[in-house]
């Protein structure tokens, strides 16, 4: 598991409107990547191009190539579908399935993967998902109640759970904290530290000391004016983005909010 | 400053606006209301049936009783309507589905469209083409059923004219198609953006985010559009009277005979007058009653799964 994502020139569209510009980077596996910047600079669309999520959208088209383990996710022959079930997905408002019960919503992406699951099987699957997320202590004795009863830091982790049950290489989350109150978001960002020993794991964040608390490398996306396309001004380690930052605008967005 | 608005406490303190009181005021009236109107009916309708479920077995048409003279009818009426539900209901899932998720926006509204328009066209149309025209064309059908199926005990010796009951079930199912269309289509556009991109990020295919997301969120909707459809279904009178052509009781659906309540009535209450007028009363009583427990069935059902429709 786990798998090493090369991004080469990638332009991002929505119809006519050029969202994102030319992002270059490689992110490494079995690492946390987290990408900052002012909020509509392009992270969440920049993010739903690495499981082809972005081409959902109407209009929404991309040029150029994203490269797993150098194998181009944009190819001719590559089916998004199985993109997506080897890239995971946490949202920024926990999306669990309101129809579907805690052990349900756990299990529904590897229902949708068609085999059928003997019940002991399911059973430890869901276990070892939801132990995964750290949430198996608090939702064990109500695996048949509605998803939708939990709070919102448990839905968050849920989602989590329901996103490594597939076992994908690589879990994008976008702002999955923004939702949450800050004990939940503490539970989150340990929940990050552990998932980085298996996945390669790319967050989304308006929240800087986040980024600085969880990431080993971090991206910093800008847009030079409203209307215009956003690009990704500097990629590098955290240390580095946060405490020497190459790029001007790194250091005024870095030190405009701390300061 | 604005002066406060006027404001009354209730005893247990909570501050009471105009306003507030106004609409409750008018929205409990309302729903008085509706309670009267029914209770009303139920007892008009009890009232005039009264003699017919009461009168001697021999006065009542058929000689045998008032249960005897309305079971054949009760069967047509809910045979015809379950088939209909039957035929109509995937059907329309199906419709629904392909113009919230599958048709691009402008073909799928003009489909909608359309489908609207369906509901617009008056019962006594439906009936007068189900019987000149539909029901003739189905007659082939109806042999190859009596040949290859006759072993159902629904499917027997095809009528000549193809006006039977089964005729007017499918000119039933067309009629109810509109409502629960049109309701299932808006509950399919309501499903949260959310919801079906959770799905599609699982690696759904958009069939699978369909069932995931989808059809789970809109089921009360679709049940609910469903009943009101039985509810047309069940009450059709024109369309039915005119296609079927009316007769005793039969197993066999694809042969003339059977009726409806609603048909029932409408072909025999100009005339009816003394006991035959109870006796039409009552069966129209029978038929609240069916869709009463229909529709309290249907409420029981979304009831069970409310814990997880979504709306907490
Ligand atoms: N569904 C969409 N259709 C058209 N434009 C969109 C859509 N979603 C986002 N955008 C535009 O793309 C740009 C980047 O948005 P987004 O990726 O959401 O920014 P961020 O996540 O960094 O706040 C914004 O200008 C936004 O208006
Ligand atoms: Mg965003």
């Amino acid at each position: 598991m786990s798998k090493r994502i090369d991004v080469k020139d990638l332009d991002i569209y929505y119809g006519d409107f050029h969202a994102v510009k030319d992002v270059t980077m490689t992110i490494e596996p079995r690492s946390v990547t987290a990408f900052i910047g002012p909020s509509g600079c392009g992270k969440s669309t920049f993010l739903r191009t690495l499981n082809r999520m972005h081409e959902v959208i109407p209009g929404g088209r991309v040029d150029g190539e994203v490269l797993m383990d150098g194998e181009n996710l944009y190819g001719r022959n590559v089916d998004p579908v199985d993109v997506r079930r080897q890239v995971g997905m946490v949202f920024q408002r926990p999306n669990p399935f309101p129809t579907m019960s805690i052990k349900e919503n756990v299990l529904a992406g590897v229902r949708l993967n068609s085999r059928r699951l003997s019940s002991a099987a399911a059973d430890e699957l869901a276990e070892k998902a939801l132990r995964g997320a750290n949430l198996w202590n608090e939702v064990k004795d109500r695996l048949d109640k509605p998803g939708s009863g939990l709070s919102g830091g448990q839905q968050q982790r849920l989602c989590i759970a329901r996103a490594i049950a597939i076992q994908p290489e690589v879990l994008l989350m976008d702002e999955p904290c923004s939702a949450l109150d800050p004990i939940s978001t503490l539970a989150i960002e340990d929940l990050i530290n552990d998932l980085k020993a298996d996945y390669t794991v790319v967050i989304v964040t308006h929240n800087m000391q986040q980024a600085a608390r969880v990431s080993d490398r971090t991206g910093f996306f800008n847009l030079e004016a409203t209307g215009r396309p956003g690009e990704l001004v500097e990629f590098d380690t955290t240390q580095a983005i946060f405490n020497n930052p190459s790029q001007r605008a790194t250091e005024d967005y870095i030190s405009g909010r701390f300061g | 400053m604005n002066a406060p608005a006027p404001t009354k406490r209730s005893r247990t303190g909570t501050v009471r606006r105009p306003g507030d009181l106004a609409f409750s005021g008018a929205s409990l009236g309302s729903a008085v209301l509706i309670l009267l109107i029914l209770a009303g009916v139920a007892f008009f309708l009890v009232m005039e049936a009264l003699p017919a479920l009461t009168a001697p077995g021999e006065e009542i048409s058929g000689g045998e009783g008032f249960f005897h003279y309305v079971w054949p009818l009760v069967f047509g009426t809910v045979v015809a309507s379950l088939i209909a539900m039957l035929l109509g209901t995937p059907v329309a899932i199906g419709i629904a589905l392909f113009v919230s998720h599958y048709a691009p926006r402008r073909l799928g509204s003009a489909i909608g469209f359309v489908i609207d328009l369906l509901a617009a066209v008056p019962s006594v149309v439906f009936g007068m083409w189900g019987m000149a025209v539909f029901a003739p064309r189905l007659v082939p059908l109806y042999d190859w059923l009596d040949e290859h199926a006759g072993w159902v005990p629904f499917f027997g010796d095809a009528s000549a004219t193809g006006r039977t009951l089964m005729t007017a079930s499918i000119v039933l199912a067309v009629m109810i198609l509109p409502i629960v269309t049109s309701v299932s289509r808006e509950v399919f556009l309501q499903t949260p953006r959310l919801h079906e991109e959770a799905a599609l990020a699982l690696g759904a295919t958009k069939w699978e985010m369909i069932r995931t997301a989808v059809l789970p969120f809109g089921m009360p909707g679709v049940i609910g559009g469903t009943m009101l459809g039985l509810g047309r279904a069940l009450g059709e009178t024109m369309a039915v009277a005119i296609i079927l052509s009316t007769g005793p009781f039969t197993w066999n659906l694809l042969g003339s005979g059977n009726s409806t309540i609603p048909a029932e009535i409408a072909l025999n209450f100009p005339e009816a007058s003394g006991l035959r007028l109870s006796e039409l009363i009552a069966a129209g009583l029978v038929l609240f009653v069916i869709t009463l427990a229909v529709n309290l069935f249907a409420r029981w059902i979304v009831d069970r799964r409310a814990e997880f429709s979504g709306a907490n």
